[in-house]
């Protein structure tokens, strides 16, 4: 026995559904007989022509304004939770999947049931996966706080399908007052330009850690190799905090999720936080010079060397093959 | 200008953690500032420097009457603190915490910005900011790698998919920061003797008036099976001996990428 309704919080890049909401629809036509997408921003048209096709029979839409989509989003989806009363509702845990849920919970007065990385329904009730300690254990959770249900999931848990499905009907929603919440005004956007594929839609992802010695390695180093291979560039959270790249180029626990057909750590130690994001890759190959390093008990390559010396003998024999 | 920050005290992440009886993260012993935290207290130091007065008040909710992550912001310069410490917060979820901060900030009085972390390093649900910016009816500016404050308003840059946006509010605000927005001070040998004289606000969930809405019964959610996780199996290992590489284009090759 399935649920009735579940409801998917849908996040687009300019009019893009992101990767991380389809795979959410895929699995909730696995969950309920009806699955409804809700969206806060400007482009209906082509989100509804996205969900429709993964599953969604319905898209709600918010006006975020120029707020800050998840916040403004909350209390749309709390207005329309109390009069239709879903089963659950379903966020990416993203940026602003993790606004919307939050401001939510307390609207609802509902617990979240956050970073899943599993989602059944058993005898009638959902039943929710996460990990702990950096994905070495695993637990169970339920709910007793009745529907919704508010749970995030961390990206690239659920492969996506297509359903073939026709646009989803629109239902645009009239304003709801969002209170002071609204008041956070986004005034510019600045897109750093990106070459190559997403981080987490790559086939091969390359990733530095601290072990490339400095800021200015990662260029030459890892953006290069990734660039070579037609892949995305990563880094472990020691190079994140150490402000050598950008944030949003985290893998692991507080980061991003990656599952590509290969992933290449180049000192990179492999501590747990680290490999949570990335250990479910088909392909590992690792680069440290230290052979004890715990990345190597998940590489099925793994080199103990100098990524100094390694890694710039492998981009000239691979620039000398293409 | 009057800046609280929220501080969690955690168990060393060096240490691997364990689960107890009721399947909750151990939090016994020694606990220690969330590193992640460190950056908050950091920027609420140089915001109200930069202000040209005020002060920062910590607040952290925390088993057992610990103090010493505490302490340790205390030391690198905020001037008091609000502790929250009861029995009867174990087995709170991130709503119940969220409700117990901001009756804190509440008690802080006068408030013109609170910060966190975008998420802790033991639970990092990542969602309390948002929940306790609901229930203060504030703003959440979140995922900020740069913030200003100036005539009252605050203009964060926050972190995107793409690159950042910038988002801006009038005060007060709860801004959530990254890891690196600034680097966090180590205190000096003064900062550590004058914080064991700074006053710290022992309070309980009765006092704030949250008895009934926090621990087990608050989080209204089970843990109803651990298991391990499978675990992968390593490959080949080689010592580089100049030709590490050929191995690696040889792998590259099997697998068609190049
Ligand atoms: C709550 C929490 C959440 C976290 N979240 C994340 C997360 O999301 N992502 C993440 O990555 N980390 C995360 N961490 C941090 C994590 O614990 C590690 O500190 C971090 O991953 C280490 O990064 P690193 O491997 O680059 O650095 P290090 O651990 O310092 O390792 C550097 C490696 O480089 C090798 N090396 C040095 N020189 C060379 C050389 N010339 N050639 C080859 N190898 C060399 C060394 O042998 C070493 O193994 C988290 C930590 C906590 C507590
Ligand atoms: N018990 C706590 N005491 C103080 N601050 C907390 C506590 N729990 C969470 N926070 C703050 O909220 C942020 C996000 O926490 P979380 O939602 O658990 O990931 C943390 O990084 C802290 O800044």
């Amino acid at each position: 026995m399935t649920l009735n309704t579940v409801w998917v919080y849908a996040e687009a890049n300019g009019d893009k559904v992101t990767t991380a909401t389809l795979e959410i629809l895929t699995k909730a036509r696995s969950l309920a007989s009806t699955v409804e997408a809700i969206y806060a921003g400007s482009a209906a048209d082509a989100v509804a022509a996205q969900v429709g096709e993964y599953g969604a029979s319905t898209l709600h839409v918010i006006d975020p304004g120029d707020g800050l989509p998840g916040q403004v989003a909350a209390a749309g989806i709390a207005t329309l939770a109390a009069e239709r009363s879903p089963d659950a509702i379903i966020f990416a845990q993203s940026y602003d999947g993790r606004d919307a849920i939050g401001r939510l919970s307390v609207k609802l007065d509902r617990p979240v049931l956050t970073n899943g990385f599993g989602l059944d329904v058993v005898d009638g009730t959902l039943k929710f996966n996460t990990a702990i300690f950096g994905g070495t254990v695993l637990v169970d959770v339920a709910t007793s706080a009745g529907a919704p249900a508010l749970v995030a999931i961390r990206p690239k848990s659920f492969a996506a399908e297509s359903a073939g499905g026709a646009a989803a009907t629109v239902n645009t929603l009239g304003a709801t007052d969002a209170g002071r919440a609204a008041e956070a005004k986004v005034l510019e956007r600045f897109e750093e330009e990106q070459t190559g594929p997403k981080l987490e839609e790559a086939q091969v992802v390359v990733s530095g850690g601290r072990g490339i010695g400095s800021a200015e390695a990662y260029k030459p180093l890892v953006e290069e190799l990734a660039k070579l291979l037609k892949g995305a560039f990563g880094a472990s959270r020691a190079i994140v905090d150490a402000g050598w790249v950008p944030y949003a180029l985290q893998v692991g626990q507080t980061g991003k999720t990656v599952k590509p057909k290969l992933y290449i750590a180049l000192g990179i130690s492999g501590a747990t936080q680290h490999l949570v994001g990335m250990k479910n890759s088909d392909n590992i190959i690792a680069v440290n010079k230290d052979g004890e390093a715990p990345i190597f008990g998940v590489a099925d390559l793994g080199i103990v060397g100098d990524v100094h010396k390694v890694v710039p003998a492998l981009i000239e024999a691979v620039k000398a093959k293409s | 200008m009057h800046v609280v920050v929220c501080v969690k005290q955690i168990p060393d992440p060096a240490v691997p953690g364990a689960l107890d009886a009721y399947n909750t993260l151990q939090r016994e012993g020694k606990l220690i500032l969330d590193e992640s935290d460190s950056y908050g207290v950091e920027m609420a130091l140089q915001l109200v420097d930069a202000a040209g007065g005020g002060e920062v008040t910590l607040i952290s909710m925390a088993p057992n009457g610990e103090v010493s992550g505490l302490r340790t912001a205390l030391a690198m310069g905020a001037a008091k603190a609000i502790l929250v410490s009861d029995p009867a917060l174990a087995g709170s979820d991130a709503l119940g915490t969220a409700k117990v901060l901001a009756k804190c900030v509440e008690r802080a009085g006068g408030v013109d910005l609170v910060l966190a972390a975008t998420e802790s390093s033991d639970g990092y649900t990542g969602t309390v900011p948002a929940q306790m910016a609901e229930l203060l009816s504030m703003p959440a500016l979140t995922f900020a790698k740069h913030v200003e404050v100036a005539d009252g308003k605050i203009k964060i840059q926050r972190q995107t998919e793409a690159g950042y946006d910038v988002v801006e509010a009038s005060l007060p605000v709860v801004v959530t920061v990254t890891a690196g927005v600034v680097e966090p001070r180590y205190p000096s040998f003064k900062g550590i003797m004058a914080a064991k004289n700074k006053p710290v606000d022992a309070v309980t969930a009765a006092d704030l008036g949250l008895a009934d809405q926090v621990g087990w019964a608050g989080a209204r959610q089970e843990i109803t099976g651990v298991t391990q996780a499978p675990a992968r199996q390593a490959g080949e290992k080689i010592e580089d001996d100049g030709t590490g590489f050929e191995k690696i284009v040889g792998y590259l090759e099997k697998l068609k990428v190049i």
